[in-house]
């Protein structure tokens, strides 16, 4: 199909009659997904660790050998001047040299090195590994946040004001995040900036309006609704009048509260970083608080297809400190057993550095094998699992495909893999692909989760 | 708005004379009917009427001429009446107005904007993910449905063109109807086409008649060039899907039952579409798109669920709306001119009867929120404002005009975070149902008290005109309303509005007002 820049499938080289044996015995190798009946190992409610996930998508897709997966080894053309990684809290874990911070939680994560789907392709990409599947068919399936915002939102008992569902601060717009299962299961985008006074959450918090202002014109409102007077039965006006009234209690009533960052202290937002992305991930943590199963941030610019390395080095130290404080700060807290925090970007990029203009030290899309990373909601920390080879740029050691990470996730949730997902054209689908969808798989992770 | 409102105190004084002296046209039971009597117009509202009586339904009044304005212009146009453009039509006299406005919007660009918008949902018009026609395909796909409409060509020809078209996706547009899917398969290419141009769920049929639809798509192959991006859509004697080739004739039969050999040398996309464009349910599938998009439910509804369980409410009607389409010579705009001129488009919007069998027999015109798109435009036009668009495609860049209607944005890959919340479809299936114009918490949020809507409304130029001058607080009024919600206020609501300004003060009142306005029903609403 024209869309897909470069076919993994065919250029990838044949492997040899040893590492065909060893993929045997280890048998979770590239397999395809065999039957969605076997995760059924992991679900229902009772095995249940975690009851919330925070995800940190990088849109563009981040440069794995400058993150998590440092190849100090490759020489110049690989690393470019980024060569010295650095030593992490668990003995034997390097990763990237901006990262500090990072480094003192690595106890509290686990690293997948060997993500892979073999796409080169955002919009493709993002599809596949938000939602697990191959595109093709008439049918776009939900992304994770919708599965959850089904299973864990309102249709499951979920009372918030604010919907399960939350993206800091804009919309990714790479695909309908809810596919099929259509609107009302899409993500509530807050807009604003959180590191500005007040967060100005679209719609939620109108500077320089009282109380009373709001209260006298929606009075106006209701008197001068001549229509709705006229038709109190229409089965349009009481949704209409049921939607107010929510909204209503949100921005008059307690439910903005839980973005209002003044009331955590100063140094606390400090350690966040004062940045966009660190007070979205302070808010993400007052979100999870408060309930709310699903917030991701929507964290962009990492498509850095020029100058590479100084985009790393200007956002790098950012990223450092968000994330790690809200580790940290869950940590502390008692809330990282229960909340997953889940970080990656639709692919990772080309390990061999372009130097020439116009790229100028720049690195273009790479679906072969990049990395993600996990913490919490039981899973374990400290680990890493896979491989990718000496220069980066092919799965040395027990492929991860996007469904193997996502099944793995939904069955920290206790999400039953064969729930049925609703489909307005009457198909059988599923939480997880069934065998007969032909997805690729090298299991789940249980190397990080307690069964 | 144009500040046009100059002439408004002495229109105005013309409207109370109408009021005091007038006929009955002007005055109903609320300002959304007319008390006028209306005979029924053509032979749909004959079907209508006859099966309301049968149903011992009493249908509503007619609707008055501002809701009538306002409807047709959203319905024909989507996009609202001018505050001039609803006065001068409520003020007119002449008894066949509501003809000539029919007329006068069916020549209009937005009418070719607006359909063509609808079209791109049914046909998937969209650069990216899932669908991936590329942003040249698409915008030379949308230009092409855009001028059909605009011209009127007849939609046998139409769609005789998507089925049969050969070419490069850059050059050739309908070639991009095969292109516009996500499953090329001959059976995928079968089940659109069953969809698009039947308005029949293939996956509810039984399992071989979508087979032997396929047949008549296994020569549809796709090649690349050395353009990037371009790609040639042929009928190809050789393809693999359509089995082996020993020179002999092909059987093939069409969904109707009736059967056709297939000559190895003739593209059997041409041999279809003789037959489709033929057969009954192209045609009523036209037609009841048609009624729904007019009339806010199919005939048979889900208007693209047409199979022998889920029959027409209203078998004659569909009957003869699809035999009239068929003598008109597939006369898109005759069709639309025949339903905006019966009686039945012509009902209030309030029911008269409680009945449960009133909304799917047509015994009121139904509320249905505005699409996004024409949400959007109708903010704007009230105020001054522009849109922006983004789209998630990294190039070639698409130049994106500033003033540019979100109706007629060619590219469903194109669009903005008010769109999205919205409800617009992601034009991934091309199922109608993808359109969502269900209200929403969020969506109350965003109109209620959002910086945007906001600062749309700070920033009105038609507020500033409002405020600027030493008008009278009534009218402020009335210019608002005509504006915003294309009518004269009625007293009790002039008071209303008068008495708010004296408390809130003249700006801050005219502000909140336009606001108030503008999160009615009547502003929200098809009404």
């Amino acid at each position: 199909m024209s869309e897909y820049y470069f076919n993994f499938e065919k250029q990838r080289p044949r492997i040899g009659r040893r590492e065909a044996i060893r993929r045997t015995l280890f048998a979770a190798s590239g397999l395809v997904l065999a039957n969605h009946i076997s995760f059924r190992a992991f679900a229902g409610a009772p095995t249940a660790r975690a009851k919330a996930v925070i995800q940190i998508w990088m849109w563009g897709g981040p440069s794995h050998t400058d993150i998590f997966d440092p190849k100090p080894d490759a020489g110049y053309d690989y690393c470019g001047p980024l060569k010295t990684p650095i030593e992490t809290n668990v003995a034997g874990i390097r990763i990237g040299e901006l990262l500090p911070m990072l480094a003192k939680q690595a106890d509290k994560y686990s690293i997948i090195r060997s993500m892979t789907h073999g796409n080169f392709g955002h919009e493709t990409a993002s599809y596949i590994v938000q939602t697990g599947r191959q595109p093709g068919g008439r049918t776009v399936f939900p992304c994770v946040g919708s599965v959850v915002s089904l299973t864990k939102g309102y249709d499951a008992g979920y009372k918030g004001l604010i919907p399960p569902y939350v993206v800091l601060t804009e919309p990714q717009g790479r695909f309908d995040e809810a596919g099929f299962l259509g609107a009302k299961y899409k993500p509530f985008a807050t807009g604003g900036n959180p590191a500005q006074t007040p967060f100005a959450v679209e719609g939620v918090v109108l500077p320089g309006f009282t109380d009373q202002h709001q209260k006298n014109r929606r009075e106006l409102m209701h008197h001068l609704d001549t229509l709705a007077q006229a038709l109190p039965e229409d089965p349009q006006v009481t949704a209409a009048t049921q939607a107010e009234n929510m909204a209503y209690d949100m921005i008059l009533g307690n439910g903005a509260k839980v973005f209002d960052l003044s009331q955590e202290i100063p140094e606390v937002r400090d350690r966040y970083g004062r940045t966009k992305f660190g007070q979205s991930c302070l808010v993400a943590r007052r979100l999870i608080e408060r309930g709310i199963p699903y917030v991701t941030i929507n964290y962009g610019g990492w498509d850095t297809h020029k100058e590479n390395f100084q985009v790393m080095r200007r956002q790098l130290p950012d990223m450092d400190k968000g994330i790690a404080s809200l580790i940290q700060d869950l940590s502390e807290r008692g809330q990282l057993d229960s909340t997953i925090v889940w970080w990656g970007g639709e692919f990772g990029r080309t390990p061999k550095v372009m130097w020439e203009a116009p790229w100028n030290g720049g690195r273009n899309h790479w679906g072969k094998v990049f990395s993600a990373m996990l913490a919490g909601g039981g899973f374990k920390g400290g680990q890493v699992i896979g491989a990718s080879d000496a220069k980066g740029e092919e799965v040395k050691d027990r492929p991860v495909y996007p469904v193997d990470l996502i099944g793995s996730i939904y069955a920290q949730l206790g999400i039953d893999p064969t729930t049925k997902l609703p489909n307005p054209e009457g198909l059988p689908t599923f939480v997880m692909p069934q065998a007969a969808d032909g997805i690729k798989s090298g299991g789940l992770l249980k190397e990080i989760m307690s069964a | 708005m144009k500040p046009s409102v100059g002439t408004v105190a002495t229109r105005t004084c013309e409207w109370l004379a109408l009021l005091i002296f007038g006929t009955a046209n002007v005055f109903a039971a609320t300002p959304f009917e007319s008390a006028a009597v209306l005979p029924p117009q053509n032979k749909i509202d004959g079907l209508v009427f006859a099966r309301l009586q049968e149903l011992n339904i009493a249908p509503s009044h007619l609707c008055s001429d501002p809701v009538f304005v306002r409807r047709v212009y959203l319905d024909v146009t989507g996009t609202l009446p001018s505050a001039l453009e609803a006065e001068n039509f409520i003020l007119d006299r002449s008894p066949d107005k509501r003809r000539a406005l029919i007329d006068w919007l069916l020549a209009r660009d937005e009418y070719a904007d607006y359909l063509a918008m609808k079209w791109g949902d049914l046909l998937r018009i969209k650069a990216e993910f899932p669908i991936n026609l590329w942003p040249n395909a698409a915008q030379s796909y949308h230009r092409w449905v855009h001028d059909a409409i605009r011209d009127n060509v007849p939609v046998d020809k139409f769609a005789r063109e998507l089925l049969t078209a050969s070419g490069s996706n850059f050059e050739k547009p309908p070639v991009n109807f095969y292109r516009a899917m996500q499953n090329r398969t001959p059976s995928g290419i079968a089940q659109t086409v069953a969809l698009t141009l039947l308005g029949e769920r293939a996956e509810k049929w039984p399992t071989n008649e979508l087979a032997k639809l396929a047949v008549f798509f296994a020569n549809v192959s796709y090649k690349s060039t050395a353009e990037w991006k371009e790609e040639i859509v042929y009928f190809n004697p050789a393809s693999t899907n359509a089995g082996a080739l020993n020179g002999a004739s092909r059987p093939a039969v069409f969904p109707d039952g009736e059967k056709v050999k297939l000559s190895p040398d003739q593209d059997p996309r041409a041999v279809f579409a003789d037959w489709l464009v033929k057969d009954p349910q192209f045609a009523k599938n036209i037609v009841n798109r048609a009624w729904s998009w007019l009339l806010g439910r199919g005939i048979v509804q889900e208007p693209d669920d047409f199979r022998a369980d889920n029959p027409p409410g209203n078998p004659k009607l569909l009957a003869f709306l699809e035999k009239d389409f068929v003598s008109s010579g597939y006369d898109f705009k005759q069709l639309y001119r025949q339903i905006l001129n019966s009686k039945t488009y012509q009902l209030a919007a309030i029911p008269q009867s409680k009945s449960p069998e009133a909304a799917a027999n047509f015994a009121f015109y139904p509320l249905r929120r505005l699409d996004a798109e024409v949400l959007i435009d109708a903010l704007d036009q009230i105020t001054g404002a522009d849109e922006k668009y983004s789209s998630a495609i990294p190039e070639p860049y698409t130049f994106i005009p500033d003033n540019l209607r979100s109706i007629a944005l060619p590219d469903g890959s194109i669009t903005s975070a008010f769109l999205e919340m919205f409800g617009r479809p992601p034009r991934d299936t091309g199922l109608e149902s993808e359109r969502n114009n269900r209200i929403t918490a969020a969506q109350k949020l965003t109109l209620l008290n959002s910086t945007v809507m906001q600062k749309k409304i700070e920033s009105s130029r038609m507020i500033e005109f409002q405020t600027s001058s030493n008008r009278a607080p009534a009218d402020i009024a009335n210019g608002m309303y005509l504006g915003i919600l294309s009518r004269f206020p009625t007293a009790a609501e002039t008071k209303t509005a008068v008495d708010y300004f004296q408390s809130a003060g003249k700006r801050q009142g005219s502000v909140d007002l336009a606001w108030a306005l503008m999160n009615s029903t009547e502003f929200l609403y098809r009404h």
